[in-house]
């Protein structure tokens, strides 16, 4: 394994790399990340903090942490079991890295850590293992790339992440995702969050996938706990998609909101699911889901679970899937726009990321692509 | 009837159906530059329908008539096309549509792309218009009716159409805001040469600006052209059934 921590500069990274990531709309900037790792098909090719965030933030590859601090111990394979299915036994067998974050006690993180996870081979398997800390009172983004080389067929990506959030913590997390039309993709992922404690989790993909399936669990174990997910999905060309999110609500004033902006089209077939489990007496959940179909030949499911297990859990579920409205797409019309550019303004106002909690570098990265693809629509 | 130099919408004999049926049947108007027309008219009376038909806004359908538009037939043209040529339409009820900000919506109507910075003179317009704050929130969303209205004008202007079909700007308002619309469309009207066909049922925008000509729509067909005033008191008093049915003021009024 190559492991550049902290000697190179990311300007040395192959233009063949650093091209993927951008194809994924991401263009991966030193100077406005407080932090930036990057991991390429088997390998940690680059993890590196920027200098002024030196005593805010920890990052490396996972392995290297593992051996580094012996009490990540019980932080490993916590919060997911490694033998909850083939995909996670896999990942235990044998796996390339991933990355650990840690964000220090009280550190207010400016510039979103970036990570890159990249696949160029044919016919391979990358399979990864990241850790996220935030410690107590901090604040931070984190942007997450996942990309496939437009070279690399047939590629599977396993990954599994354990996240803690601890007492008085926030945590943005946001992924976006571009892989290739015959990818077989299997995130496994978690989080736990403790008293006050506040974990958004942002998911995008707008390309097409052969084969995706996660279901992320955020565990609300703490008083006054939080949890978001929200998803922004454009399923198109054949992809065949199944996502969502679980929240329980264990601790006294937790809340958990599931939010679904998902899109379908071309012989493409998503299922949504949502399940939030109300397991205290105070606690507030709401799952909303809004889709729209843009032809015949694809299928958009919204499978919502509501679970209360305790008297005065209070969960709401909303959900809408239909066409774009022809009152609206006139309405645009007679402000002077084509019916093209109105179709495309009200694709692109439908997946509106203003909900997500994103920083205003990160918004704006998101925005170009979402831009790029209303307009492709 | 000869159509004179600096007429803007001429409407000749205008049958509109949604389907099979007729909803407006041999409806006749004609606006000049500069020019308010109100039309009165009942809850379902068809004036709504008029100026969708008139915009082109489906499912309204020509059946047979002309619009003539700057003295050109635009009856097949989409919407799209009629707004470029110059017409516009202020919504009684336009949708509230997520994602998408009042300010590029603005910027849209102005013909600009999403990074253009707004002149001060459309500044202080949209301040004028008390919308500053609600730039960046989605279209309608959560606006109340005197704010969607405001919306709804401040766009037409900014497209500075020569022709604007305004549907009940007067419902839902409150006085400051009809205030703020009707002083706005008045000097927008007498500075550009526009012309404007307003919608109302209430009246309430008769306080605020000069309307030579008005019509009252019932039951699909135009009734009594007259000064709006004079029509406006004679609903108040007499209610529109009998304003209809009195011939003797279609006798005594402007009518074509």
């Amino acid at each position: 394994m190559v492991l550049l921590t902290a000697k190179s500069q990311l300007v040395d990274l192959p233009h063949r790399i650093l091209e993927g990531a951008a194809r994924a709309g991401i263009e991966l900037r030193e100077a406005d990340s407080s932090g930036v790792y990057f991991h390429v098909d088997q390998n940690t090719l680059f993890s590196q903090v920027n200098e002024h965030f030196e005593d805010k933030i920890e990052m490396m590859d996972t392995k290297e942490a593992l051996e580094t601090y012996p009490w990540l111990e019980d932080l490993h394979w916590k919060l997911i079991d490694r033998n909850q299915d083939e995909y996670t036994r896999k990942v235990d067998e044998k796996y390339s890295g991933g990355y650990f974050m840690r964000i220090l006690p009280g550190a207010e993180i400016t510039f979103p850590l970036q990570s890159c996870l990249l696949m160029t081979r044919r016919n391979s398997e990358q399979r990864v293992h990241n850790l996220i800390i935030a410690e107590k009172g901090s604040n931070s983004q984190i942007l997450t790339t996942c990309v496939q080389h437009i070279d690399a067929l047939h590629a599977t990506h396993l990954g599994v992440s354990e996240i803690y959030v601890k007492k008085g913590a926030k945590l943005n997390f946001t992924m976006v995702h571009h892989w290739g039309e015959d990818t077989k993709v299997r995130p496994r992922s978690a989080a736990l969050i403790d008293d006050g404690g506040e974990f958004i989790s942002n998911y995008i993909c707008l390309t097409p996938v052969k084969d995706m399936q996660m279901f992320p669990a955020a565990y609300c174990n703490g008083e006054d706990s939080k949890t978001l997910f929200n998803n922004i999905l454009y399923v198109q060309e054949g992809s065949h998609m199944d996502i969502g999110a679980r929240a329980e609500l264990n601790g006294k004033g937790s809340k958990a909101e599931l939010n679904t902006r998902a899109i379908t089209k071309g012989n493409s077939k998503l299922t949504v699911r949502g399940t939030i489990v109300g397991n205290n007496r105070e606690c507030k959940g709401h799952l909303e889901c809004r889709g729209l179909v843009l032809d015949d030949n694809s299928v958009l499911e919204a499978i919502p679970i509501l679970r209360a297990i305790k008297k005065g859990a209070d969960l709401t579920h909303e959900a809408a899937v239909g066409k774009l409205s022809e009152h609206e797409i006139t309405y645009l019309m007679s402000r002077r726009m084509k019916q093209d550019d109105a179709v495309g303004a009200l694709i692109r106002g439908f997946m509106d990321v203003s909900i997500m909690g994103l920083s205003k570098s990160i918004s704006e990265e998101i925005e170009k692509i979402i831009d790029a693809v209303a307009e492709a629509s | 009837m000869e159509m004179q130099d600096d007429s803007i919408l001429e409407i000749r004999d205008l049958t509109v159906k949604v389907e099979e049926k007729i909803i407006l049947d041999s409806i006749s108007l004609q606006l000049r530059a500069g020019e308010n027309y109100i039309v009165f008219g009942p809850n379902g009376s068809g004036k709504t329908s008029l100026i969708h038909a008139i915009m082109g806004i489906p499912p309204f359908e020509v059946a047979s008539g002309e619009i003539l538009f700057m003295g050109k037939d635009i009856s097949k043209l989409t919407v799209y096309e009629r707004a470029n040529l110059g017409m516009t339409i202020g919504f009684q009820h336009p949708p509230e549509i997520r994602g998408v900000k009042l300010g590029d919506l603005l910027k849209i109507c102005l013909g600009r792309e999403r990074h253009y910075s707004f002149s001060k003179e459309e500044q202080a317009m949209i301040e004028n218009f008390r919308l500053t704050e609600f730039l960046h929130r989605d279209i309608n969303v959560g606006f109340s009716g005197g704010e969607r209205k405001r919306a709804e004008i401040l766009q037409a202007m900014f497209l500075k159409s020569k022709m604007l079909f305004l549907d009940e700007p007067d419902s839902g308002v409150d006085i400051d805001s009809l205030k703020v619309i009707a002083d706005e469309l008045q000097r927008y009207l007498e500075e550009s040469g526009s012309a404007a066909l307003i919608v109302t049922h209430k009246g309430d925008i008769l306080d605020h600006i000069k309307s030579k000509y008005a019509c009252i729509i019932m039951n699909g067909k135009s009734h009594c052209f007259n000064d709006p005033k004079k029509i406006y008191n004679e609903i108040r008093e007499n209610g529109y059934e009998h304003c209809v049915s009195c011939m003797l003021r279609k006798e005594e009024g402007w009518y074509f």
